[in-house]
């Protein structure tokens, strides 16, 4: 028998009932042979160079679709982060930039660049100081530009004055699309320890140590674990990590087969495969029902940061033994707006900002697509941010902070973004000050952990 | 992808004419059939092929759109995937 039919229905059911899906092919291109003194020619030859290297990836990302009949959801490009390659440019902003990158992604058809980013956890250059101020108006007058600022590594601590400028920044991002909901923030991420490969937005960018171009795939299915882990009967935690750990390896196997292809069809190099579980807003393709299917009344209850550690492990040994090549963030991501079930949660009043901080600590990234009041104070999200940078810092991860001051809303209101960045409910901030801590400025030294040479 | 080999799943209610159907349209892109395993899952008919495609002058897409008219005619689901699909899944 040549066919086995359990595992050919096991994958059909999958992909049909599970919503396995590819999250993203994302194509990382190099810029730095783009340099230019006249911020002019720096534009055209961005655009060019990516219109030129990324024209067939949609195309060849289709092919792949339907050769293998795994939905294949996005397609993206990440590009060295802009703040290193127009360092020389001789302008005030960087905003023709992000829109030269916008009409570069429309021209190939992708759904997001990445890359309007700027790498500052030590210190920032005029040019990395140029292109943060630029964010706000570059986020508001373009649909597809992502950009991201790491503010921390474990290696260099936390530059305090830029967690201070970072809520400055947020906030006027949000006011210029407030029409909008503050969409502008939903493309927007702070980092601490940001990888260079990850194909995930609103954080992707091409690392300047990575090579000419490569291909990164980002793999999903929080749906196919939380079936799995429901049809257990009565299982024990060890059988719950098991049963993870065997349906993660699944999952990225299809995600290297569905890299290797792409990247020999475009004769570009294979990169990474980030094996994340991301969530859709489609009911049961959420992080939050694998937590409950492991037995909490909801997600937010005590437990809840306990089996988050566990399943962010299992996914990780399953994803390692399937593939060489697992890199990016790889783990389980918490974004309150893109699951239903968090979304769930927070409604319930099970989930507050203070327990999904305590899972950031044990998952890839961190606050994730958590709107808050409008009237939040810049200070009030910059620490927010310092807090989650430290948890990144200390326990040599990566944390990220993607938070939306929502305009002119409230504790009880929600924010509606539509496809994958779906619909947050407003949390509460605590209702006490942290202006004078973030008014200091200086950088939080570097971690003990930090000396390892 | 070494090969050119794909599996054909057909999911749907059991009814006459399915096979002849389902045949007729291999016939006309020179599909071969090497092995084909029909199921009942929780009472619906499932039936899994495995079939040789040309290698030369194959039209996956529009082989898929063929097999699609035909489980538009037939009320049944049909998928048409490469099989390295379900080895690279499931096998090491």
């Amino acid at each position: 028998m040549l066919i086995n039919p359990s595992e050919i229905l096991e994958t059909v059911r999958m992909v049909k009932m599970e919503h396995l899906d590819i999250r993203t092919v994302t194509m990382g291109l190099s810029l730095r042979d783009c340099a230019d003194k006249d911020i002019r020619a720096f534009n055209e030859k961005v655009y060019d160079k990516i219109v030129s290297r990324a024209k067939d990836l949609v195309r060849v990302a289709g092919e792949i679709q339907s050769l293998y009949g795994i939905p294949i959801v996005n397609k993206r490009v990440a590009v060295t982060p802009i703040a290193v390659v127009a360092e020389s440019c001789d302008a005030p902003d960087l905003v023709s930039t992000a829109k030269a990158l916008d009409a570069a992604a429309k021209a190939v058809g992708v759904d997001f660049i990445g890359g309007f980013s700027a790498l500052v956890h030590k210190g920032a250059t005029p040019g990395d100081i140029r292109l943060i101020e630029s964010i706000p108006e570059a986020l508001a007058s373009t649909d597809k530009v992502c950009s991201s600022v790491n503010v921390a590594t474990t290696k260099a601590g936390i530059n305090m004055d830029a967690v201070a400028l970072m809520g400055e920044i947020i906030k006027r991002t949000a006011h210029l699309t407030a029409s909008r909901d503050g969409i502008g923030c939903a493309k927007l991420v702070v980092f601490a320890n940001a990888p260079e490969d990850n194909p995930f937005m609103a954080g992707a960018f091409h690392g300047i140590g990575e090579s000419e171009c490569v291909i990164n795939v980002g793999v999903s299915g929080p749906g196919v674990v939380n079936s799995a882990i429901r049809e257990l009967k009565d299982p024990d935690f060890t059988q719950i990590a098991e049963t993870i750990k065997k349906t993660a390896f699944k999952i990225t196997r299809m995600g290297e087969m569905i890299g290797r292809e792409v990247s020999r069809r475009l004769g570009v190099e294979f990169g990474i495969l980030d094996l994340s579980l991301a969530p859709t807003p489609e009911v049961g393709d959420s992080v939050a029902a694998i937590l409950e299917a492991m037995g909490l009344e909801r997600c937010g209850a005590h437990g809840t940061t306990a089996a988050l550690a566990l399943l962010n492990d299992a996914v990780k040994k399953g994803g390692a033994m399937a593939s060489s090549s697992v890199g990016g963030l790889s783990g389980a991501f918490i974004p309150v707006s893109e699951d239903a079930g968090m979304i769930a949660a927070v409604e319930a009043g099970a989930l507050r900002l203070e327990k999904l901080e305590a899972m950031t600590s044990v998952c890839s990234v961190g606050l994730d697509m958590i709107a808050v009041p409008g009237d939040t104070p810049a200070s009030k999200l910059s620490a927010i941010i310092a807090d989650e940078m430290a948890i990144g810092v200390v326990n040599k991860k990566t944390t990220a902070v993607r938070i939306i001051p929502a305009p002119g809303k409230g504790v009880g209101d929600s924010v509606e973004f539509g496809g994958l960045l779906g619909r947050a409910p407003v949390m509460a901030v605590s209702g006490f000050g942290s202006e004078v801590f973030i008014a200091r400025g200086g950088r939080v030294p570097a971690p003990i952990q930090s000396l390892t040479n | 992808m070494n090969s050119n080999r794909f599996i054909v799943t057909v999911i749907g209610c059991d009814r006459t004419g399915i096979v002849a159907k389902i045949a007729t349209v291999m016939t006309d892109f020179n599909v071969n059939i090497v092995d084909i395993s029909q199921t009942i899952m929780q009472t619906i008919f499932t039936m899994i092929m495995l079939v040789q495609a040309p290698k030369e002058g194959f039209d996956l897409a529009a082989f898929q759109a063929g097999m699609e008219g035909a489980a538009k005619e037939l009320g049944v689901e049909v998928k048409v995937q490469h099989e390295d699909a379900f080895q690279y899944m499931h096998r090491i």
